[in-house]
């Protein structure tokens, strides 16, 4: 398993080996591999605390800020070393990680939010408006809200606006975590549809942490399933969709029924022992 | 007669308080983006006063020596982030607290070594005589300052409110981690906060240094802004201001009206009683930023 397997040649994104510890002593990430071209979506499945946020946070490099470390491995962005740059640097070069729980700005109004998204192009007036223009283009819903106060926006506003935000630093390479967190399933297809035509329209490439691996399989062309910190599964959206053992533990599918819970306990075990 | 009489303490009482927010705005600008009580402001104006007239004392016109002044307090500001803030990202608020109060004593310290520990007389060169307006006595510097004071927090409302690195300043403020995910360099940020903080002192130094001579009681000063920040909010410039009013002129009513039923000395420490009465009403204070939470 390495980049070299991945789905295009020259990948826009390869995370190489990582491995990540928190605080010196807590090993998080014990060597994942993993690849983005440019232009797909990629995404990164597996249940709570396998490692989805950490490895994303290793690439946008906020883990700093969180006392971790990436101890080993390389991350290269278009073919260059990117694990030793701040986050501002990454921002300029193109990756924008957008956090899992929105994180707006509350007390900013959400064309505020939008405009510090903009803080490392130093955009001129017309520029920035322009850019306004293109993200209110994909989210007309933020255009009504523009005044509001960010934190007294729904959930499902919360995260257009984290995501247009990401959009004023005309990235090439968004990072997606959660975006599913507690929306309704009608406004989680919204926020997909909106993910697959920025991809489509704008060229932008996602790497996509999510839980809701139905919902996250339909959209991405590539997965990658992370189990305790590291990859025990990779294919294409299509091929895990169909795979027996992803069925069963991600979506809550099995050929043969439902297994109880016990079962599927002491199989898991198994199969992650041999991985 | 006992109207006049009243608003002129009343006024008088106003203008000393814009001199206590002179002091609280600073303390707020760095609470805002950093979320770090500066321990340190009071030591930041004396240093600033200290500075600017011993650059006068060499012989800088007065121009000169505010600039070098203003360039004294960004040196510091700079210094200050590199290293004291860089080393403590993300430790809890308090061991941030604890930095300043160790600050505090390093600026004393330094102010005294590089410029000495004599008390400097401060010409500002407004003159202190009282005004009359309509049979109330003014004192001009009070106006003076008043105007100053005015002028500042417009400039610093339009920075915050209008400019690409006034909106990230308040994101920081926010979420640092937002911001960081966004590109806004948080070390950048500081450094400019605690630079337009050390402005402010300046300012704030400036002003009380010509009212009370530039010396170390000028530290000191800084304890009068604490009750203006828990009655305008730790957060809040309008806050700072409005709070530094109702404390200016409630402490003198106070003092001429209530003081000599109880012997007298009141203004030192009324200010802090009202604090404390307002602390268990309106413990954001009055413009504090309420929390958002979304339930």
């Amino acid at each position: 398993m390495s980049a070299t397997e991945s789905p295009a040649s020259t990948p826009l994104l390869a995370v190489n080996n990582i491995e990540v510890i928190y605080d010196h002593v807590i090993l998080v990430l014990k060597g994942v591999s993993l690849a983005v071209p440019e232009g797909g979506i990629v995404a990164l499945l597996g249940a709570n605390g396998a490692g989805k946020t950490t490895t994303l946070k290793a690439v946008s490099n906020l883990l700093g800020a969180e006392r971790g470390d990436v101890t080993k491995g390389a991350i290269h962005f278009r073919g260059e070393r990117v694990d030793q740059l701040t986050p501002a640097e990454l921002v300029r070069r193109g990756v924008v990680q957008v956090m899992e729980g929105r994180h707006c700005f509350a007390h900013l109004s959400i064309e505020e939010n939008l405009l510090t998204g903009a803080y490392t192009q130093a955009l001129s007036r017309s520029e920035l408006r322009d850019a306004l223009e293109r993200v209110y283009h994909y989210f007309p819903r933020l255009k009504e809200r523009r005044a509001s106060q960010a934190g007294y926006t729904s959930g499902g506003e919360q995260q257009m606006c984290a995501i247009g935000r990401a959009i004023m630093a005309r990235p090439a390479m968004i990072l997606l975590d959660e975006p599913s967190m507690g929306l309704a399933p009608q406004i989680v297809e919204q926020i997909f549809e909106i993910v697959k035509d920025l991809n489509v329209r704008e060229r932008i490439s996602f790497l996509l942490a999510e839980q809701n691996t139905m919902v996250a399989l339909r959209y991405a062309d590539f997965g990658y399933i992370l189990e305790n910190g590291r990859v025990v599964m990779e294919g294409s959206a299509q091929a895990l969709g169909s795979n027996e053992d992803v069925k069963e533990f991600y979506l809550g599918l099995a050929s043969e029924g439902r297994k109880s819970f016990r079962d599927a306990r002491s199989y898991r075990r198994r199969k992650r022992w041999l991985a | 007669m006992e109207l006049i009489f009243f608003f002129e303490v009343l006024v008088g009482g106003l203008l000393a308080g814009i001199m206590y927010s002179l002091v609280a705005l600073g303390f707020v600008l760095i609470y805002k983006a950093s979320g770090v009580f500066n321990f340190a402001q009071g030591a930041m104006v004396f240093f600033a006063a200290l500075a600017f007239v011993s650059f006068q004392s060499w012989g800088w016109p007065f121009p000169l020596a505010l600039l070098a002044a203003l360039a004294t307090m960004i040196v510091v500001a700079l210094a200050t982030e590199r290293v004291v803030l860089r080393k403590l990202v993300n430790q809890p608020p308090i061991t941030l607290f604890m930095a300043t109060i160790g600050l505090t004593f390093v600026l004393e310290g330094l102010a005294q070594l590089i410029f000495g520990t004599d008390v400097h007389r401060l010409e500002l060169g407004i003159p202190d005589d009282p005004l009359e307006i309509q049979g109330m006595l003014i004192s001009t510097f009070d106006l003076i300052a008043a105007g100053v004071a005015a002028l500042l927090v417009v400039a610093l409302g339009v920075f915050f409110q209008y400019t690409r690195v006034g909106r990230a300043l308040r994101a920081v403020a926010d979420d640092h981690q937002a911001a960081l995910s966004i590109g806004i360099p948080l070390q950048h940020i500081w450094a400019i906060v605690w630079a337009v903080a050390g402005f402010v002192a300046l300012v704030a130094g400036l002003l009380w240094g010509a009212r009370l001579g530039v010396q170390f009681a000028l530290t000191l000063v800084a304890l009068k802004a604490l009750p203006v920040l828990i009655l305008g909010g730790f957060t809040s410039v309008p806050g700072a201001i409005v709070g530094g009013l109702i404390i200016g002129a409630s402490e003198k009513l106070a003092e001429v009206y209530v003081g000599p039923f109880v012997g007298g000395g009141i203004e030192n420490w009324f200010a802090y009683v009202l604090a404390l009465g307002f602390l268990l009403v309106r413990p954001e204070g009055l413009f504090g930023e309420r929390h958002i939470d979304r339930v």
